[in-house]
């Protein structure tokens, strides 16, 4: 670290979401020098939780317009640059017979407006198009909604700004902003896992920290009038329906249910919380019941379908300055530039949006970043493909993890090692990881901790929890990282605590019988309880 | 818990897995060969992803031999073999060869080969003839077929036995199966002197069929469902006429039509799957239930060693072959440690399987070496081909042993005894 204390950069982004990440890739592309600072992993706020939903707009173009043209423009696009985070599933509104069917007319002359393609079809032609669809709807508006993973999205991001000159500080959280002559130039970083102070110097600096972005600012003595809505959503143990299916109704609660890899998800719930609450969301049991419930109506077969967790999130949501109670509230873009806002210099402020829309966020922050900076270079990621996107290609009949590999790293999957045995064995057998791309995930895709290796790999994330293959991860990683033992037993913990938390407020059936296998290998046999040191609850 | 939460239980065999591994620990082709993912990842784990996208189906599957012992292993009673054939019913794009179908199709080659026993039963066993079969058909060149009979079964009880059956007054409806019909009639001979000398009477079905299951495993599962269809009507017959159970003498044939009919070809079998059962558990039912009586012969004398087929494991029926068999004074049973012999019906018989079914049948092969019984004993008859293929000993089905150490004139006797005696046969069984 020493050598980074004094270092200088063009731009400093503060947040490892997709906000963050898709600045850092604009900047990067731009020439400029970037360093990207997230005081955790790279997805661990709102990016990593939420539905996987490439939305068409059509959810917005009743209600919201702006968002609803910004959302399928964003769409097009990223069904090109970004082709191997993105499945084309297509997606459908359905009308139920309590929903009022005047709604649907309104609801296609809207999407129309907006530029989305949306066709009426046949109640009929929707059951056949998705069998798992309600079978009693009475209307159906078929739509280019997909399905889109925010983790590979996330790290291609990363991985494409690294390729272009920038850095990655991962586990370093902004504990100050430098200000100096009324502008702020850098920022004071703590390292996590060596509790060392660091300090990075920058004209610029961007904050694109979502909802902590609230704090970030505070640290300037600046109020941006964030509210925190937590999202709850269910994941389903396997897929049952192959399209994104929606209700056609002003938009509610738990009426999106999202194809995602071998899962499905339904979500979501939208509640406000206070902002001592959101590094720490848990999900009620009053959310469930409403998540199953509204689920069972999309597709009646989530009624019998194991629920394998439940997870949350909080939407960055920002009311405008003149609004502090918060009643417009509105989920476009918010850029503020604190210098003409503030009389603040070198601080740039981009919240709001959605996943959706994080290149054009990234696109207008970037903007005003070269504009200030003086730099005159227009912006490529509309056209430019990210790593792993460059084409799409597909062969048959290779080895189902070679088949998985190539669906998470697209185009860069063959630099992932399986030359030997041990790179092609198996890790998480549910998600088809294997020691090979765990190494890749080390050494390419910033994966320090066990922790990370779900955001990178999906390993654990499948029917068992991790119960088979988080200590196969951990002793891979202990040798890949050179990981201390001990530290590796701590890891190990957390992950465990980190799954069990998304399976308790679902913990009954196979969920429960799941997490008592869990308890009996990793508390009774590993005795982990006891290793890791107090506190770290894994099952009870 | 709330309402909602007791409710939602999933239907679903893939998500039921709890990823214990136990399957994967009995498997027996993971045992042996690296090469495939064993049950639990072939099964319910890729099942996950094949339903995202077919490309995740790996013809690898088809190294499973279908024995069902990861579904007798599992503690959450998840059809893992079950998900395993369905995925290579659904999307298997491997045409089945000219010798998958050979190998499958056994009721129309058994009758073609039958016409003409002893020319084929000769040429089969020539060095020349293997080498063809070996390098163009892909049939392994250390199998002998089982030889076919000049006599089908059908033709000999219509000829002998369907006469006799008319004295009798209860009877049982005989599903015999193709070995029996075109390889070893004596098999059928013997369950109908045993049924006969109990007092039972021995129908055939009004129309039988393959069961099917060399077609299932051959990808050949339409034609499967077919015959399956023609064995439910007949068997429906049966029931109708009152024969009191269709009894059979193969655990393989009995399996598939008691459970691979409903979970792997949609055939509604509910009607009919309680009456369809092994003949060493209908007549082990009636000596317990002190309905019927054996007698045996005062100097029989054998050492059986009885190897558990995996069919026979996944029906849970063992015990019935066994327990029959220990009522034999004379008959000392010796339990072979239960795991599979590596045939698996037609799967041994493939030149790219051989290697492997020999290794997996190994230890068995060894075990019977050193017990060194007068013979063993199987429910199943490719166990049966096996076992005679790779070791010097004699494989015979339980219900030809009862028949040879019968006594069946005492037998007879026993069980055609006036109404008035019965009250105090109840509790006199005939067990030494």
């Amino acid at each position: 670290m020493a050598e980074r204390q004094h270092k200088t950069f063009d731009v400093i982004v503060i947040g490892g979401g997709i906000t963050g990440a898709g600045v850092a890739r604009d900047c990067a592309l731009r020439g400029l020098s970037v360093l990207l600072v997230e005081k955790y992993d790279l997805t661990n706020g709102a990016s990593g939780r939420n539905h996987g939903l490439l939305h068409s707009g059509a959810r917005y173009a009743v209600t919201d317009k702006e968002s609803a043209t910004e959302c399928i423009q964003e769409n097009m696009t990223l069904r090109k640059i970004a082709r191997h985070c993105v499945e084309e599933t297509e997606g459908l509104f359905i009308t139920l017979p309590e929903d009022d069917l005047c709604y649907q007319k309104n609801f296609v002359e809207a999407c129309t407006e907006a530029g989305i393609r949306a066709e009426i079809i046949d109640p009929k032609e929707a059951i056949r198009l998705e069998p798992a669809v309600n079978p009693t709807l009475i209307g159906a508006v078929k739509v280019p909604d997909a399905s889109i993973d925010p983790f590979r999205l996330t790290a291609a991001n990363m991985l494409d700004a690294k390729l272009h000159g920038a850095d990655v500080l991962t586990y370093h959280e902004v504990t100050r902003l430098i200000i100096r002559n009324g502008s702020v130039e850098g920022v004071v970083m703590c390292n996590h896992k060596t509790g060392e102070i660091c300090e990075a110097y920058a004209p610029l600096t961007i904050n694109a920290a979502g909802i902590w972005g609230h704090l970030i600012a505070q640290m300037a003595d600046l109020t941006v009038n964030m509210f925190p809505a937590k999202g709850a959503l269910l994941v389903f143990g396997h897929r049952v329906n192959q399209m994104v299916i929606n209700r056609c109704r002003k938009p509610a609660n738990a009426d999106i249910l999202v194809p995602d890899d071998a899962v499905c998800v339904i979500g979501t719930t939208s509640d406000r919380v206070p902002f001592d609450e959101i590094d720490r969301l848990k999900v009620t049991p009053e959310e469930v019941d409403l998540l199953i419930r509204e689920g069972e109506k999309l597709a009646p077969a989530l009624a019998t379908t194991r629920i394998l967790r439940a997870y949350a999130g909080v939407r960055p949501l920002v009311a405008a300055d003149n609004d502090p109670s918060g009643r417009n509230i509105s989920r476009g873009i918010v850029l503020l530039d604190h210098e003409t806002r503030d009389g603040l210099g070198g601080f740039i402020t981009i919240t709001g949006g959605k996943m959706m829309t994080y290149r054009l966020m990234a696109e207008l922050a970037t903007d005003l970043a070269c504009k200030k900076l003086g730099v005159d270079k227009a912006c490529e990621t509309a056209t430019k493909p990210l790593p792993g996107s460059e084409k799409t290609y597909r062969k048959r009949g290779l080895p189902t993890a070679v088949v998985a590999e190539e669906g998470r790293h697209g185009t860069l999957a063959p630099l992932i090692p399986n030359a030997t045995d041990i790179d092609r064995a198996m890790v998480c057998e549910c998600e088809e990881v294997t020691v090979g791309e765990m190494k890749y995930a080390v050494e390419t895709l910033h994966a320090t901790q066990l922790i990370n290796m779900r955001r990178r790999t999906r390993v654990s994330m499948g029917t068992c929890q991790g119960t088979l293959c988080a200590c196969r991860a951990a002793h891979v990683l202990c040798e890949l990282a050179k990981t201390e033992a001990k530290q590796s037993q701590y890891e190990l913990a957390s992950v465990m605590a980190e799954r069990w938390k998304g399976m308790r407020p679902v913990a009954w059936g196979d969920t429960l019988k799941e997490a008592q296998l869990m308890s009996v290998v990793y508390e009774g046999l590993c005795g982990l309880n006891q290793r890791a040191g107090k506190g770290k609850e894994i099952a009870q | 818990m709330s309402e909602i939460q007791l409710k939602n239980i999933s239907r679903h065999e893939l998500e039921q897995c709890l990823k214990c591994s136990i399957c994967t620990v009995y498997c027996p082709v993971s045992a042996v060969e690296p090469k495939y993912p064993g049950p639990k990842h072939s099964g319910p784990d890729l099942m996950r992803y094949r339903i995202k996208d077919a490309a995740f189906f790996n013809e690898n599957l088809k190294m499973c031999l279908n024995c069902k012992r990861c579904e007798v292993a599992c503690p959450n009673d998840v059809k893992v073999g079950d998900i395993i054939q369905e995925a290579r019913i659904k999307y298997s794009t491997h045409t089945p060869s000219l010798r998958d179908r050979m190998l499958a199709n056994t009721d129309f080659v058994g009758t073609m080969a039958t016409m003409v026993a002893p020319v084929v039963n000769f040429s089969l066993g020539l060095k020349p003839a293997k080498t063809v079969l070996h390098t163009v058909m892909g049939i392994d060149k250390h199998r002998t077929f089982p030889s076919y009979s000049r006599q089908k079964f059908e033709t000999w009880f219509k000829k002998e036995a369907e006469e006799q059956q008319k004295q009798f007054t209860r009877f049982v409806s005989y599903f015999h199966g193709c070995y029996v019909n075109y390889n070893y009639p004596q098999l059928g001979k013997d369950l109908v002197k045993i049924m006969n000398a109990c007092n039972y009477g021995v129908h055939l079905l009004e129309k039988e069929k393959c069961c099917g299951v060399a077609l299932i495993a051959n990808g050949l599962s339409a034609q499967a469902k077919r015959q399956g269809t023609v064995n439910l009507k007949s068997m429906r017959r049966s029931i109708e006429n009152r024969d009191e159970a269709i009894v059979t003498t193969s655990s393989t044939c009995t399996f598939t039509m008691r459970d691979e009919y409903k979970h792997l070809l949609e055939l509604d079998n509910a009607d009919v799957r309680d009456s369809l059962m092994l003949a060493t558990r209908f007549l082990h039912t009636l000596i317990t239930a002190g309905k019927i009586r054996l007698a045996f012969k005062k100097d029989y004398r054998k050492k059986v060693a009885y190897h558990s087929a995996c069919h026979m494991e996944r029906l849970g029926w063992i015990v019935y072959s066994t327990e029959l068999m220990r009522m034999v004074p004379g008959l000392d049973l010796i339990m072979l440690e239960s795991q599979c012999c590596g045939i698996a019906g037609t799967y041994g018989f493939k030149k790219e399987n051989y290697e492997r079914s020999q290794q997996i049948g190994a230890t068995l092969f060894d075990h019977i070496n050193e017990v060194d019984p007068d013979c063993v004993s199987t429910d199943c008859e490719t166990c049966k081909w096996q076992i005679e293929m790779s070791t010097k000993y004699k494989v015979i089905n339980p219900i030809s042993l009862i028949a040879e150490a019968l006594d069946v004139e005492e037998t007879r006797r026993l069980n055609t005894v006036h109404e008035a005696d019965k009250p105090r046969m109840q509790g006199d069984l005939a067990m030494p």
